[in-house]
């Protein structure tokens, strides 16, 4: 309206990319030269990350708490298995079909968990997940139960590379799903979409009377994390053409929320960063003292959530205001 | 029948561990998924002391919450006090970060085997009528539980602590305004639900096994009887915990296929149309 006499600059220009944007996705080329026998981890990163950034779009913008979004990540998973196990190897239309299924399962259950509080939420999420764990437990002849899903065998991608040994055509895959996913996310909270979900959350009462949906608005944000959360998982079970049981279990919700908070809950490349540290430390504290690496994750979590809330990005943020970058990273 | 008793002795040992997390989850708010550790360490004290020290089982159980009783005072005292003002989410991720820090701490000093517990002599075999059996340890299980939920039922309510303990729950600023030291009747409960959590833990070394997965493996057992029962009520958590225990037991003994499904489907519908629980007030927050 043109009596509208809001400057709306500043949200505008929070969706265009940034220089150190646009060098931060360039570490994953760099990444590929710099530790070629690591593309295994490497691609379990850009899974995580993936998996990372959809519990941020529920969590971080909508402030939907979960304790079972692995739900999603292991449906995700099964589904792209048996679809290649069963003969459909391609590979973009697996994570198609298995974002699909997700949204509907996200749909349908976005009506139990929105009708709760916060509690109510956690334990309803962690129920379905729970849920979703004992049928691929007990349908053996379908998941293969504890032993796992095998016989996974994936077509050629755009018909013309392989899945090779050394997990190049993996990596890159993973890699660019993951890019496009982000920027579509990039795309969908610098939206008034977006903008009205992070309004939810600050102030849920104030919102109708701006005319925003509640329900509806979590609804939606919901059934697109669970697609993502979908996605991710697909994208694991293609690469390693195996998935086991525990892409359902508890402990994947537990450890992602930890990943989240410790990158910067609300803000999509703290989920990145967050797994860039989470799964580096991993990496080198299971190397180092293989038994008690989660003690001094838990301390590390400890430490975050008494004294650091914002994560690696509010450090990130801190550091920027401190060179005189204006806002520094989003 | 036999499935009916060995369901009711289970639900009774879930109600003796979830009781604790009633109090805190219930009477406190605080979403304390780290219950589950305080439990094992009840557990490891437990065996500890009768297998190394040789003391006395029955002895050894109240010396076990003691303990758990410490540690939850310690804790709180540092920690937990810090967040009571905090959102859920932010008390998720510090308990759990105290179950990740718990259970390699456990399998740092006790392996990660499954921890023997010796039950004396007293409490071994069983009782055999007809068309019934049943275990010595699963009456005395039985015994201890409702002893315990009358007690804190009249502590809850009954007692001058107790309306204490609600008024600070209630009403932080009122309750200081009538004398009422809040901090320390905070303190107070927590321990009085960690010790319980000990307890629970002790006694259900011989039902649930010990090893340093325990915090995770129960957990959410624990969370759906305070969810179904209806935060902090006590008889709710005895009547959920009784109808968890026997769906539990009956479900693995006669349709094994589909072990834990039903419990966490009832949960469910069950927070779905009543998310106060069975016996909850409607929450004051």
């Amino acid at each position: 309206m043109a009596t509208s006499s809001i400057d709306l600059t500043p949200l505008q220009r929070a969706d265009r990319w940034r220089p150190a944007e646009l060098a931060f996705w360039l570490l994953p080329v760099a990444a590929y030269f710099v530790f070629p026998d690591n593309l295994v981890l490497l691609t379990q990163m850009a899974i995580t990350a993936l998996f990372c950034l959809s519990l941020d779009l529920i969590l971080g913008y909508a402030g939907i708490v979960s304790l079972g979004h692995a739900a999603f990540f292991g449906v995700g998973a099964y589904t792209a298995g048996l679809l290649a196990s069963h003969g459909w190897g391609e590979p973009i239309s697996g994570l198609g079909v298995s974002a699909a299924v997700c949204a509907v399962l996200g749909f349908a259950t976005s009506l139990l968990v929105l009708r709760g509080a916060d509690l109510t939420r956690l334990m309803v999420t962690l129920g379905v997940a729970m849920m979703l764990f004992e049928l691929a437990n007990k349908l053996t002849f379908i998941t293969g139960g504890v032993d796992g899903l095998q016989g996974i065998e994936m077509k050629p991608l755009f018909g013309s590379f392989g899945f090779d040994m050394y997990g190049k055509t993996a990596y890159w895959y993973a890699m660019g799903v993951l890019f496009l996913m982000f920027w579509a996310a990039r795309k969908l909270v610098h939206s008034p979409f977006g903008l009205s979900i992070k309004g939810i959350r600050l102030n849920a009462a104030r919102m109708p009377a701006l005319g925003a949906p509640i329900n509806a608005r979590l609804a939606a944000i919901y059934t697109i994390g669970a697609a993502y959360a979908g996605v991710a998982g697909a994208l694991m079970a293609q690469t390693t053409q195996f998935v086991a049981l525990d892409v359902l279990a508890f402990n994947r919700s537990a450890e992602l929320l930890l990943i989240l908070v410790l990158g910067g809950s609300g803000s999509l490349y703290g989920a990145i960063l967050g797994t860039i540290v989470f799964m580096s430390a991993h990496h080198v504290l299971s190397d180092l003292n293989p038994e008690y690496w989660q003690f001094w994750l838990g301390a590390l979590m400890l430490v975050i959530v008494l004294f650091a809330r914002d994560g690696v990005m509010g450090g990130v943020r801190a550091a920027a205001r401190r060179l005189g970058l204006e806002g520094g990273a989003r | 029948m036999t499935v009916l008793f060995d369901g009711i002795a289970s639900g009774m040992l879930l109600f003796l561990i979830s009781v604790g997390l009633s109090v805190t989850l219930g009477l406190m708010n605080f979403v304390n998924l780290a219950h589950g550790a305080f439990a094992m360490v009840g557990g490891y004290v437990c065996v500890t002391l009768l297998n190394k020290a040789g003391v006395p089982f029955l002895l050894s159980l109240p010396l076990a919450a003691l303990a758990t009783a410490l540690v939850g005072v310690v804790l709180e005292r540092t920690l937990y006090r810090r967040l009571y003002t905090a959102n859920h989410l932010d008390q998720v991720l510090f308990s759990l970060s105290l179950v990740f820090m718990s259970m390699s701490a456990m399998q740092y000093f006790f392996g990660a085997q499954q921890q023997p517990l010796n039950l004396p002599d007293f409490l071994k075999g069983q009782i055999n009528l007809p068309g019934l059996d049943m275990g010595i340890y699963r009456l005395f299980l039985i015994a201890v539980s409702l002893v315990l939920a009358y007690g804190l039922q009249r502590m809850v309510s009954g007692t001058r602590f107790g309306a204490q303990l609600r008024a600070s729950v209630d009403n932080p600023r009122a309750a200081r305004g009538v004398g009422i030291n809040v901090e320390r009747v905070f303190t107070l409960t927590f321990a009085l639900g960690s010790a319980l959590a000990g307890l629970g833990g002790a006694l259900g070394v011989e039902m649930l096994g010990l090893d340093p997965g325990f915090p995770v493996k129960y957990i959410v057992y624990f969370l759906i009887v305070v969810a179904v029962g209806g935060s902090g009520s006590i008889a709710g958590s005895l009547v959920a915990s009784l109808i968890l225990g026997v769906v539990d037991v009956a479900g693995k003994y006669y349709v094994p296929q589909v072990g834990s499904f039903v419990i966490y489907a009832v949960m469910v519908v069950m927070l779905v149309f009543r998310p106060q629980g069975l016996f909850g007030r409607m929450t004051t927050r």
